[in-house]
């Protein structure tokens, strides 16, 4: 196998008392798309900020292209591509001068710059947005030029902080078509999010994180196998009623979960579960069987939903 | 590298491409250039009415012992004032929008630059916006027959480390701003900074009270200033360049420590 691209081993980030990240092993391979999964506060922010060379770890070792970002941050830095939270456009520039601007940071001569402003403005279907302000842009055209942006300097690693958070279900399916072109482009993609279906979309591997630590890490369809069953019963009664059926739910499939809202019955046969639901003399209100996502697997490992 | 040589000379604070900051201002100002200029005209209208007004009743004043005529006394003090508010315009407000709310450093940071480029990179575009003022100054004072000979021209550098000065100070205070209230702060520094550096009547009036004017690193500049429009030079000028030179570093080195601390958590 080849030398990873980031290698982290006990990886711990605390800010005064509070532990942000502790103690976290990871390892993406160049190519991989890699996923931090989990709630906000798991410490996905943080493990991100200290991957893109702005943060220094507390403790452990971390290594990024073999080099310590201690020690060869800037050298580091050229080769990254960082798209964060919370975009950090420049407001007082047009979209084109956003991406030449950025990419004099990294010390790319202006033609160049020019060069890969008119491919990247394409890439980012903002050509005719060239001469926009910034400000005029829609939440999806903003999320797209931070990507670009990401680009100028053509990072054969691109990290992306929560890219798709906030924006429309029509925004979200073009820039994972991005980015899935970068993906078969080569370029190694380490992403966080708390959405379940984006992770399933462009993870090949990732770890769920909660509470600074890792509590499980595979593929997704992997840790849906390992630690969900293959399909869920979803059940809703009357409101507030969800406790008291919990009961009589009990010893159906292999675990039952009640949530504030509904109950999940988690069983290998959806139906069958459902038809001992009506056995035992239960009425839900409504009953749905479906696959397992990478939500359950959640809520089986740390106990809460990723909405939490 | 052993931790201690990190320590003191921690990588990311070398001084690389504070330049690339500059570049973005470039492109920022070049459709708000009124905006720059308008801050020059301050100080000239205080020229202008010190001059047609209280000129005429104040006499002369001595400089190194060279007898001036007031408008000639007052008028370097303001090019050493426009100086200063050039500096302080761009290195507090600009600053604080940018640290806070623009987040233009959170995105710098995230490239090869590192906090001391940002910091040199700020504090060096407010001493550009600084020089630009005294050069205009200087100008409309030749243009008043104010000037005294080539001396003067000696001015323009005097002015570009009272720039240096005071946009390293104004950086690094404003890092530690909580929010666009602390503004108030700063105008009410700049005020009494501005009438009491001896910059309208020589320090000797202010009797027992003249060490406080010469912790004001406006007065040194405006000494520096005139100094140099008489071509007066004494020793004692370079008591009042250490000062400011001092100054300068030490504020510098904060601001990019500052950057540091609240950026790179």
């Amino acid at each position: 196998m080849s030398e990873p691209l980031i290698r982290a081993h006990h990886l711990v980030k605390k800010f005064g008392d509070f532990t942000a990240v502790d103690g976290i092993d990871v390892e993406v391979q160049p190519g991989e798309a890699f996923g931090f999964l989990g709630p906000n506060g798991a410490g996905k922010s943080s493990t991100m900020r200290m991957i893109s060379c702005v943060s220094k770890p507390t403790d452990g070792t971390l290594r990024i292209f073999g080099l310590d970002p201690v020690t060869d941050g800037p050298k580091i830095r050229a080769r990254i591509g960082v798209v964060p939270q919370l975009d950090t456009l420049d407001t007082e520039l047009s979209v084109q001068e956003n991406l030449w601007i950025y990419g004099r940071f990294f010390d790319l001569s202006r033609a160049e710059c020019r060069r890969r402003t008119t491919e990247l403005l394409d890439f980012a279907q903002l050509t005719e947005r060239a001469e926009s302000v910034v400000d005029d842009l829609s939440g999806g055209m903003k999320r797209r030029l931070s990507i670009a942006r990401s680009l100028i300097n053509e990072p054969s690693l691109l990290l992306l902080d929560e890219p798709t958070t906030g924006l429309d279900p029509q925004a979200r399916h073009v820039l994972w078509d991005r980015l899935y072109r970068l993906k078969q482009q080569g370029v190694t993609l380490v992403l966080t999010t708390h959405y379940m279906d984006e992770a399933e979309q462009l993870c090949d591997r990732l770890v769920v994180m909660d509470q600074g630590r890792i509590v499980a890490e595979g593929s997704p369809r992997s840790l849906i196998e390992q630690y969900a069953t293959r399909e869920v019963l979803e059940l809703r009664f009357a409101a507030g009623t969800n406790d008291q059926f919990a009961d009589q739910l009990h010893g159906l499939g292999s675990r039952q979960e009640a949530l504030p809202d509904r109950v999940l019955v988690y069983a290998d046969d959806g139906e069958a579960a459902l038809q001992e639901v009506h056995q035992r003399g239960m009425r839900p209100e409504s009953a749905l069987v479906r696959r397992a996502s990478l939500e359950d697997v959640f809520l089986l490992l740390t106990g809460r939903t990723l909405a939490d | 590298m052993s931790a201690g040589v990190l320590r003191i000379f921690p990588p990311e604070m070398v001084v690389r491409r504070p330049h690339r900051m500059i570049e973005r201002h470039i492109a920022v100002y070049r459709r708000q250039w009124l905006i720059v200029v308008s801050g020059f005209f301050e100080p000239l209208f205080y020229l202008l009415s010190m001059r047609a007004g209280l000129g005429s009743l104040v006499g002369a004043v001595s400089v190194g012992g060279k007898q001036v005529p007031y408008d000639a006394f007052v008028a370097p003090a303001l090019m050493a004032a426009s100086a200063m508010n050039g500096a302080i315009f761009d290195s507090t407000g600009n600053v604080l929008h940018r640290l806070k709310y623009a987040r233009i450093y959170d995105a710098a940071l995230a490239t090869p630059m590192g906090p001391a480029d940002v910091a040199m990179g700020e504090i060096g575009w407010a001493l550009i916006r600084g020089q630009i003022y005294a050069i205009g100054f200087l100008v409309v004072m030749a243009a008043l027959g104010l000037t005294n000979s080539w001396w003067c021209l000696m001015a323009l550098p005097i002015c570009a480390l009272i720039g240096l000065c005071f946009a390293s100070i104004g950086f690094a205070g404003t890092t530690f701003m909580r929010g666009w209230s602390d503004m108030d702060i700063v105008n009410t520094l700049m005020m009494p900074l501005f009438l009491f550096s001896a910059t309208f009547f020589p320090i000797a009036a202010y009797g027992s009270w003249a060490w406080v004017v010469q912790i004001s690193p406006l007065y040194h500049g405006v000494a520096l200033v005139r100094a140099a429009n008489e071509g007066v030079w004494s020793a004692g000028l370079l008591g009042h360049t250490l000062f400011l030179v001092v100054l300068s570093v030490a504020a510098l080195v904060l601001a990019a420590r500052r950057v540091d601390t609240l950026l790179r958590k």
